[in-house]
C-alpha cells in the first residue's frame, strides 16, 4: 500500500515536474495567430477590408469579427492561404470590399502637382517625398499599390500605373496538362 | 595517362549529333544591315549605356559600362552609327524586351583605339578590372563575368584550374572547333588564368568523342612546352560539362550545396572563355564576338564567328535555313532556350543556334501520370528525386519541393528525357522556382511595407504626444498668464468661480492667436522667389482653383509675364 | 508550348508495360506445359474484364480512352490475376477479382499511377478471404485436361467436386504440422521425406518449380532491359533465403528448406513482378532493399505460420502501406549535400 502511493506521488511529481518545464521551456509569446494571418496579408495596408492596415484586419480575423474574403490585394491566394490556415471554408472575394487589380505602383504626374502634401499625409508607408508648394513623387520600390493617395489628391494628379514584367520578375507558366488535350 | 577518373551519378547518352557541323572550318560571317547588341548579357546589373542616337562608334568601343563590380561591359562588335538606343526583344523564351543599342555598320569594320595592359607588369586588381572592361564573360552559357572567378580562393592560390572543354550538349561543337582551330591561342588564356589564380595544376577535360580537339590541345601543350597542364579525355555521358559534374570527374570533388568551388581549391572555365582572355589580354581585344554553332534543320551545319548583335536569322541563312524551320534554340536540345522571334541577336551566352522544326524535334507525346519508375532519379546528376519533386510542384506545395532540394537541380533536362510518362519534369521545376522567388520578393516587399507602416503609426503616435504636451505646457502657461491678468477684477468682484472664467479667457485667447494666424497665413517664401517662380506658383494656384470649381471660368492668364 | 529537352529517349509506359508482359510468357508457357491450357482461358478472362472495367472508369471519369486502354498496364494486372489465382477457379471470379482491381483498388483511387496498392495482390486478398475454398483449389501438374478445366471455369456448380488439392506450401505446411502431433500418422517423419510425395518436385512443388523458374528468368530479362532494377529480386529472394534458411537450420525437421520457399508459391512471380510494380511499390534504391526485405519476412512468416496457403498477397499489401514512409526516409543523399 504505502508502495503504490509512493510510486503514485512519484509518478504525479514527476508529471507535474515535466509540465512545469515544458511550460517554460515551450512558452508562446504573444498571439502566434494573430502574426501567421498578418504573415499572409500583403501588407499593403489599403483599408479596403474595412479595417486601418493589414494587423487591425488580422486581429479582427482572429477575433471572429471579420471574414477571410476582404483583402482584394491578397486575391484568390491569399483567401485560400487564409482558409488553410484557419481551417474554414474557402470564399471567393467579397465584391463589397473591391476587387482583385494587377500590382500597380502610384505615378504622380508631376506637370499637375501643386504640393498640397495631402497624398503625404494619407500614404500608410511614407512611400511619397515632398514638401508643402514643392512638387512630390512616389518611391516606387516602396508603393504598395493601396490607392489611399488617389481620393485625397485636389488635383487628381496620381494616377496608378501597373507594374511591368522583367526579366527578373518573369515567371515560368505551370506547366499544361496535356491529357485532355490528347483525348 | 592514367589518371583516376571519378564518376558523376546519373546521366544520359542522348544522339551526340555533332559529326556534320565539324566537317567545314570555323566560317567569318558577312557583316549584317544592323547588329542589336542588348547591354545586359551577363550575370549581374545591367550596364549603363555610353551612347546615344547618332553617335559614330568604332569596333571594340565601349558601348554600355559595367554598372559596380557584379557586371561586365559591352562593346560596339564593329563600326558604324549608332541608329537608336531602345528596349528591344532580347533572346529570351519570355519575349521580353531589354535596353540594346542599334548599330548600322558603315562596312569598314574598324577597330577603335584599343586599351592595352601589360600583362606581367599589371597587379591582379588590374587584371581583372581590365577584363571587367574588356567584357569577358563565361562563354559556356552561364555568361558570369569572368573578373570575379579569376580571384584565387582565401590562401591566394589555388590547387587545381579546371578548363571546361567538355561540351557534352547534342549539336553543338563550338569549343570542339575552338580546341581544333585555336588550341595554342586558348593555352596562352589559360596560361594567363593559371597566373592570375596562382594555380598549381591545370585539368582540360575533353568528352571522349572529339578526339581531333584532344590531339590539337595536347599538341599545343606540348609546343608550349609549359609543365602542369594536362588534356584529358573524360567519358562522353551528359552533362559531363556541368562545372560541378566536371569537377568532379576530374579531381573527385563534390563541391557542397552554396559553397564556392575555390573553397576546395578548384575553379572551372570554358575553353572559348580562356580564348577570349587571350584576345584581351594579348590583343587588347574585348569580347565583340564569339563562336557559334549553326546545327539541326539547316542544310550546312557548320560554326561561325559571328559578332554579338548579328541577327540570328542573318547566321542561319549563311547555313541554309530548311523551309519547314518553325523555332530557333538558343544552345543545345537538352537546356537550350526557345526563342520568341528569328531575328533576335546573337549575344555572348549563344553558343549555338539550333534550328528546329517540327520533324526534327517532335511534340512529345501526350503527358501519362507518374508512376513511379524512378527513372528519373537514376538520370538525375544531382542525386535529386525528381518525382517527388515534381508531385509537390505539380500540387504547388512549393515547401515540400525545398525540402527535397529543388533549389539543387540544375535543369539540364535529364529528367524529363528519360520519363517513360512524358512528363515535362523540368518545366515544373522552373515553374517552382520562379514561383519561389516571386514569392520571396513579394515577402520582401510585404515585410518592408509592414515595417514602414508600423514607423509611420509610431511616427504620428509620437507626433500627437508631442503635440499635446506641448499644448499642454501652451495651456498651462496661458493659464497662469491669464490668471495673473483676471486676478483683480476676480478678486474686486469675487463673483463666479474662476475655473469657468479662466476656460472662457483661454478659448477667447485662442481664437485671438487664430485671426491673427489666419491675417498672416500667406506663404512664406512667395516674397523672395523671382518673378517666373512667382509665375508658375500662380498658374499652379489657378490650377487648384479650376480644379476646385471645375464648372467656373477658365483660369485668368498667368500673371506677373517677366 | 515546348520548352527544353526538346528530345527524348523513346521510352513510354506502353513499352514498359509490354516488356513485362513479354516477359511473363516464358512462365506462361511453363505453366501451359504443366498444367494444361486453362490458364490461357484465365488470362483471355481477366484480360477482357480489365479492358471493360477499365474502359467504363475511364468514360464515367471523363479521361481520355484510347490513351490509357491502351497503355497496358490493366492487362499487367489481368495477367497477374489470372497468374495468381488457381487455373480452375470459375470464370466469374476472375472477372470479379479483375473488377475489383482496376474499378476499385485502381481507378477509385485515381487510375494509373495513384493507386497505393498493387491492384492484383489486392484482388487476391478480396477473393481468398471471400471464396477461400475456391480460391484454394490448385490442380497437381498434369492432373486435369483442357476439357475438364474449361468444365470447371465456365461448369460453375461442378467446381466443389473437382479432385484437387491444396498448393504444395499449403500441403507441406500441414504435414509439417500434422508430423509434430503425435497421434497423426505422419509423426515423426522429416520435411524432407513428407516432400517424397508425388505433389512434389526437386525443390518445389512438382511442375511449379519449373514455372518459377521460367519467371525468374523473364526476371532476370527484365533486368538485363532495365525495364526493373535488381534491388527488389535480390533483396526479396536474399531475405526470404536467409529467413527460411535460418529457421530450417535450426529445426530442420518442422521447416521447409530455404530452396522450397524459393520455387514455391508466388515467390518468384512476386521478386520480379509483382513487388516491382512500380506506382505501389518503393521508389528509391534503398527503399527498395526495405520494402522487399520487410515482404520477403512477412511472406515467410505467413507461410510457416500463418492460415493462408501463401503469404505474398498479404505482404505485399502490408508493405504497400509503408511504402510512402519508405520512400521518405530513404532519399539518397543530393549532390552537395553528402556527409563526408
Amino acid at each position: 500500500m504505502l508502495t503504490a502511493l509512493l510510486v503514485m506521488t512519484g509518478i504525479a511529481l514527476l508529471l507535474g515536474a515535466g509540465l512545469g518545464f515544458a511550460s517554460i521551456k515551450f512558452k508562446v509569446e504573444g498571439d502566434p495567430l494573430v502574426d501567421k494571418i498578418d504573415a499572409i496579408l500583403p501588407q499593403t495596408q489599403c483599408g479596403q477590408c474595412g479595417f486601418p492596415g493589414c494587423r487591425p484586419y488580422a486581429n479582427a480575423i482572429a477575433g471572429g469579427e471579420a471574414e477571410i474574403n476582404q483583402c482584394p490585394p491578397g486575391g484568390e491566394e491569399g483567401i485560400r492561404k487564409l482558409a488553410d490556415l484557419l481551417g474554414r471554408e474557402f470564399k471567393p472575394l467579397s465584391e463589397e470590399h473591391g476587387v482583385e487589380k494587377p500590382k500597380s505602383v502610384a505615378v504622380i504626374d508631376e506637370a499637375t502637382c501643386i504640393g498640397c502634401t495631402l497624398c503625404i499625409q494619407a500614404c500608410p508607408v511614407d512611400a511619397i517625398v515632398g514638401a508643402a508648394k514643392q512638387m512630390h513623387t512616389i518611391i516606387a520600390a516602396d508603393c504598395t499599390g493601396c490607392e489611399l493617395c488617389l481620393a485625397p489628391c485636389p488635383v487628381d494628379c496620381i494616377v496608378m500605373e501597373p507594374i511591368a514584367e522583367t526579366v527578373d520578375t518573369w515567371k515560368w507558366r505551370y506547366p499544361v496538362f496535356q491529357i485532355k488535350q490528347a483525348a | 595517362m592514367l589518371r583516376k577518373l571519378f564518376k558523376f551519378h546519373g546521366g544520359v547518352k542522348p544522339q551526340t549529333n555533332k559529326e556534320r557541323s565539324t566537317t567545314a572550318p570555323i566560317a567569318p560571317v558577312p557583316l549584317p544591315d544592323k547588329l542589336v547588341i542588348p547591354l545586359h548579357q551577363s550575370v549581374g546589373g545591367p550596364p549603363r549605356p555610353l551612347v546615344q542616337r547618332g553617335d559614330q562608334v568604332f569596333k571594340g568601343q565601349r558601348i554600355g559600362a559595367a554598372d559596380g563590380n557584379l557586371s561586365s561591359a559591352v562593346h560596339a562588335s564593329t563600326s558604324g552609327i549608332v541608329r537608336d538606343v531602345l528596349p528591344a526583344v532580347m533572346p529570351h523564351t519570355s519575349g521580353l524586351t531589354t535596353l540594346s543599342v542599334v548599330i548600322e555598320p558603315d562596312g569598314e569594320d574598324r577597330w577603335g583605339e584599343l586599351d592595352r595592359i601589360n600583362v606581367r607588369a599589371a597587379t591582379p586588381d588590374e587584371l581583372r578590372d581590365y577584363l571587367r572592361d574588356a567584357g569577358v564573360v563565361g562563354l559556356g552559357g552561364a555568361v558570369f563575368p569572368s573578373h570575379l572567378k579569376l580571384k584565387p580562393g582565401k590562401e591566394g592560390s589555388l590547387d587545381t584550374l579546371v578548363i571546361n572543354g567538355a561540351e557534352c550538349e547534342p549539336f553543338i561543337t563550338c569549343d570542339d572547333m575552338l580546341m581544333r582551330e585555336r588550341a595554342t591561342d586558348m593555352l596562352k588564356g589559360i596560361s594567363a588564368m593559371r597566373h592570375m589564380l596562382q594555380a598549381r595544376d591545370v585539368l582540360i577535360g575533353i568528352e571522349d568523342n572529339k578526339p581531333e580537339a584532344l590531339a590539337a590541345v595536347q599538341a599545343a601543350i606540348t609546343a608550349s612546352g609549359e609543365k602542369g597542364i594536362e588534356a584529358i579525355a573524360i567519358p562522353t555521358r551528359y552533362p559531363a560539362g556541368g562545372a560541378k559534374q566536371l569537377i568532379r570527374v576530374l579531381t573527385g570533388i563534390e563541391v557542397p550545396h552554396g559553397r564556392r568551388s575555390t573553397d576546395f581549391g578548384v575553379q572551372c572555365f570554358n575553353v572559348g572563355t580562356a580564348y577570349s582572355i587571350h584576345e584581351a589580354l594579348e590583343h587588347g581585344r574585348p569580347l565583340v564576338s564569339r563562336l557559334v554553332t549553326v546545327a539541326g534543320n539547316v542544310n550546312a551545319p557548320r560554326n561561325y564567328e559571328v559578332l554579338i548583335g548579328t541577327p540570328m536569322d542573318h547566321v542561319v541563312r549563311l547555313a541554309g535555313a530548311r523551309p519547314d524551320t518553325d523555332r530557333y534554340i538558343m544552345g543545345g536540345p537538352m537546356m537550350g532556350v526557345r526563342m520568341p522571334a528569328f531575328d533576335v541577336p546573337v549575344v555572348k551566352a549563344t553558343n549555338c543556334i539550333l534550328v528546329g522544326s517540327p520533324a526534327l524535334f517532335p511534340p512529345p507525346p501526350p503527358e501519362m501520370p507518374c508512376i513511379r519508375c524512378g527513372e528519373c532519379a537514376k538520370a538525375c546528376p544531382a542525386d535529386l528525386a525528381p518525382f517527388e519533386m515534381y508531385w509537390f510542384s505539380r500540387a504547388r506545395n512549393f515547401g515540400k519541393t525545398q525540402e527535397y532540394h529543388l533549389f539543387d537541380c540544375i535543369e539540364c533536362g535529364c529528367c524529363s528525357f528519360v520519363c517513360p510518362s512524358h512528363i515535362p519534369l523540368v518545366d515544373y521545376f522552373r515553374f517552382s522556382k520562379s514561383e519561389i522567388w516571386a514569392r520571396e520578393r513579394e515577402k520582401e516587399a510585404a515585410d518592408t511595407a509592414r515595417e514602414r507602416f508600423e514607423f509611420k503609426n509610431l511616427r504620428q503616435e509620437r507626433e500627437k504626444q508631442e503635440k499635446a504636451e506641448k499644448l499642454a505646457a501652451k495651456a498651462a502657461a496661458t493659464r497662469e498668464k491669464v490668471a495673473g491678468e483676471t486676478a483683480t477684477p476676480a478678486a474686486a468682484t469675487a463673483a463666479k468661480p474662476s475655473g469657468d472664467d479662466a476656460k472662457r479667457a483661454l478659448i477667447e485667447a485662442a481664437m485671438e492667436k487664430a485671426r491673427q494666424q489666419k491675417a498672416q497665413a500667406a506663404p512664406k517664401n512667395v516674397d523672395v522667389t523671382s518673378p517666373d517662380v512667382q509665375a508658375e506658383m500662380a498658374a499652379i494656384d489657378a490650377r487648384r482653383r479650376a480644379a476646385e470649381h471645375p464648372t467656373e471660368a477658365p483660369p485668368p492668364p498667368p500673371a506677373g509675364q517677366a | 508550348m515546348i520548352n527544353s529537352p526538346y528530345i527524348r529517349k523513346p521510352a513510354s509506359v506502353q513499352s514498359v508495360m509490354l516488356q513485362v508482359l513479354l516477359a511473363l510468357v516464358p512462365g506462361i508457357a511453363a505453366y501451359v506445359w504443366f498444367f494444361g491450357a486453362g490458364i490461357l482461358v484465365q488470362l483471355a478472362i481477366a484480360s477482357a474484364a480489365a479492358l471493360a472495367g477499365e474502359a467504363a472508369m475511364l468514360a464515367i471519369r471523363g479521361k481520355p480512352k484510347a490513351l490509357f486502354l491502351t497503355d497496358l498496364s490493366a492487362i499487367v494486372t489481368a495477367w497477374l490475376i489470372a497468374l495468381t489465382f488457381p487455373p480452375i477457379v470459375p470464370w466469374w471470379l476472375t472477372v470479379t477479382g479483375t473488377l475489383l482491381a482496376v474499378v476499385i483498388v485502381k481507378q477509385l483511387y485515381g487510375g494509373l499511377g495513384q493507386n497505393p496498392f498493387n491492384p492484383a495482390m489486392a484482388a487476391f486478398c478480396l477473393m481468398i478471404v471471400a471464396y477461400p475454398a475456391l480460391m484454394s483449389q490448385w490442380p497437381a501438374a498434369g492432373q486435369l485436361d483442357f476439357k475438364t478445366q474449361l468444365d470447371l471455369i465456365f461448369g460453375g456448380a461442378r467446381q466443389v467436386d473437382a479432385i484437387t488439392g491444396a498448393t504444395p506450401l499449403d500441403a507441406l505446411r500441414t504435414a509439417l504440422r500434422s508430423a509434430a502431433s503425435a497421434d497423426s500418422e505422419l509423426h515423426g517423419l522429416r520435411a524432407s521425406q513428407l516432400m517424397d510425395g508425388p505433389a512434389f518436385g526437386a525443390l518445389g512443388g512438382k511442375g511449379g518449380e519449373w514455372v518459377a523458374l521460367a519467371y525468374l528468368l523473364g526476371g532476370l530479362w527484365l533486368i538485363q532491359r532495365r525495364i526493373i532494377t535488381w534491388h527488389i529480386p535480390a533483396a526479396f529472394c536474399g531475405a526470404l533465403f536467409l529467413t527460411a534458411g535460418l529457421l530450417w537450420s535450426v529445426r530442420p525437421d518442422s521447416f521447409a528448406s530455404p530452396l522450397f520457399h524459393l520455387a514455391s508459391g508466388g515467390a518468384m512471380l512476386g521478386a520480379f513482378f509483382i513487388l516491382t510494380d512500380p506506382v505501389s511499390g518503393a521508389t528509391t534504391a534503398r527503399g527498395k532493399l526495405l520494402f522487399a526485405a520487410g515482404a520477403a519476412v512477412l511472406t515467410y512468416v505467413i507461410r510457416a505460420f500463418g492460415a493462408y496457403p501463401d503469404g505474398i498477397a498479404f505482404a505485399t499489401l502490408l508493405m504497400n502501406i509503408l511504402v510512402p514512409i519508405i520512400d521518405m526516409k530513404t532519399q539518397a543523399p543530393v549532390f552537395g549535400h553528402k556527409k563526408d
